[in-house]
């Protein structure tokens, strides 16, 4: 079975480690992702002036590429699925807007086409129980903990994966992968998002609050699927002319853990490049 | 500090504006402060953000220099928990798009350390050109 993929920017450059070992999971479930043949930056971040139609303009583009693909869309990045399927709920919502998006774009998009994050493929077609089976190398004894970030799970009315508040779909998936479920209670606050840009010791202390919260409750590894978490938390952890402390967490993708688990090459991991703390080592001679 | 209250102030641009942009009504926030609570950067904002929307409801022009809307970090979590159901976040991006469509403009690209730009995934830049210029 194939999924219209879009990949977007930063998993085609920066966080190829995530756009490699998605597509492998994928395609050792039986689903083969298939990249839209013609995409564009989503624009990162989903319009919250009501004025501000042009922000709409490119997420549209890339849903009417769906269309012509198929009726669904997967995407891996979190923002990328933030900003698709808000456009998408906002414009089914308003036709006004739908139609005059598609004026402009001389585009005929329909608003068919449903986003999903493959997250929510393996929890809703592929399921747990399923994945379970897959597993030829279960992450008995890793202490993984779960990290939600904002944009996958809010706003509800938009997004409505999963509970805003008291999410579980990683909880879920790590769980199938045999690994022991870290639960602490920062996994929905804010990394910082791009604040990283302007105001980097901001997110720096946020992302430190967040990890070290982990940390206190035994985690190895912090398991994300937004790639500016991972960098958020991740970079303030980098070796340092001071050198290393030893105590760092890697940050990792739930696609590279599934990688591991179902038996995949380590170079279908994807973790040789991206990362500021190696996760490698929590691997080797599984 | 002394602060006149005033009926024109109130029906002024500003809230127009921020109401058009946002597409909230201001007067919906009865400042209950649950979004201040909440709020992962309070610690660092010259003002809580329910007070924002305090100022912004008076009309009250000095709203557009503090940092708290530009500290924003639009994460959402206030939108999630306000009873009373107002879009916080879209009126931060209002102050700052009425902010940004006079001319403002709050990222000096020269000063971004180059080896941060190398390291930085692709959409934190493309994020931050979104949020803090026009
Ligand atoms: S939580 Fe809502 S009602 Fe309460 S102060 Fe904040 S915006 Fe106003
Ligand atoms: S959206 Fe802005 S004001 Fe609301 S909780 Fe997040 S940072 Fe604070």
């Amino acid at each position: 079975m194939g999924v219209p993929y879009y990949p977007g920017c930063t998993l085609s450059t920066n966080a190829k480690g995530y756009d490699r070992s998605g597509r492998a999971v994928a395609a050792a479930l039986g689903m083969e992702l298939v990249e839209l043949p013609e995409w564009q930056c989503c624009g990162a971040t989903f319009p919250l002036a009501t004025d501000n139609s042009l922000a709409l303009i490119a997420p549209t583009r890339i849903l009417y590429q769906a269309e012509q693909q198929g009726d669904r869309v997967a995407a891996l990045c979190a923002i990328c699925y933030h900003v698709l399927k808000r456009t998408q709920t906002t414009l089914a919502r308003d036709t006004e807007m739908h139609d005059r998006i598609n004026w402009f774009t001389e585009q005929d998009y329909q608003g068919r086409v449903t986003v999903s994050h493959l997250l929510e493929i393996l929890r809703d077609d592929v399921g747990w129980e399923a994945l379970a089976q897959k597993v030829v190398r279960p992450l008995t004894g890793l202490r993984a903990a779960p990290y939600y970030g904002c944009l996958l799970l809010r706003p509800y009315d938009e997004i409505g994966m999963d509970d805003p508040e008291n999410p579980s779909i990683l909880h879920d998936l790590l769980r199938a992968l045999g690994a022991e479920v870290v639960d602490f209670p920062y996994n929905i606050e804010c990394c910082g998002s791009y604040l990283t840009v302007k105001e980097p010791g901001i997110s720096e202390n946020l992302s430190q609050d967040i990890v070290a919260s982990a940390r206190d409750h035994q985690a190895q590894v912090i398991v994300t699927a937004c790639p500016l978490c991972q960098f958020n938390l991740e970079y303030p952890q980098r070796e340092k002319a001071s050198g290393r402390t030893g105590d760092e967490i890697p940050v990792v993708y739930f696609t590279q853990l599934m990688a591991v688990a179902l038996g995949l090459p380590e170079e279908e991991w994807g973790m040789e490049t991206g990362h500021f703390v190696d996760p490698r080592p929590l691997f080797n001679g599984k | 500090m002394r602060e006149i209250i005033s009926a024109s102030r109130i029906h002024s641009d500003l809230v127009r504006n921020v109401e058009e942009i946002s597409g909230e009504h201001l007067l919906a926030c009865n400042q209950c402060g649950k979004c201040s609570a909440g709020c992962p950067v309070a610690s660092v904002m010259d003002m809580l953000p329910s007070q924002v929307i305090r100022m912004a409801q008076l009309g009250m022009e000095d709203v557009l220099e503090s940092n708290t809307i530009w500290i924003c970090a639009s994460c959402l979590t206030c939108v999630t928990r306000c009873p009373k159901g107002v879009n916080l976040p879209r009126m931060m991006e209002a102050l700052r798009e009425v902010s940004l469509r006079s001319g403002v403009t709050k990222l000096d690209l020269d000063s971004l350390p180059p080896e941060l730009v190398r390291e930085l995934p692709q959409l934190a830049i493309v994020g931050g050109f979104r949020k803090y210029m026009k």
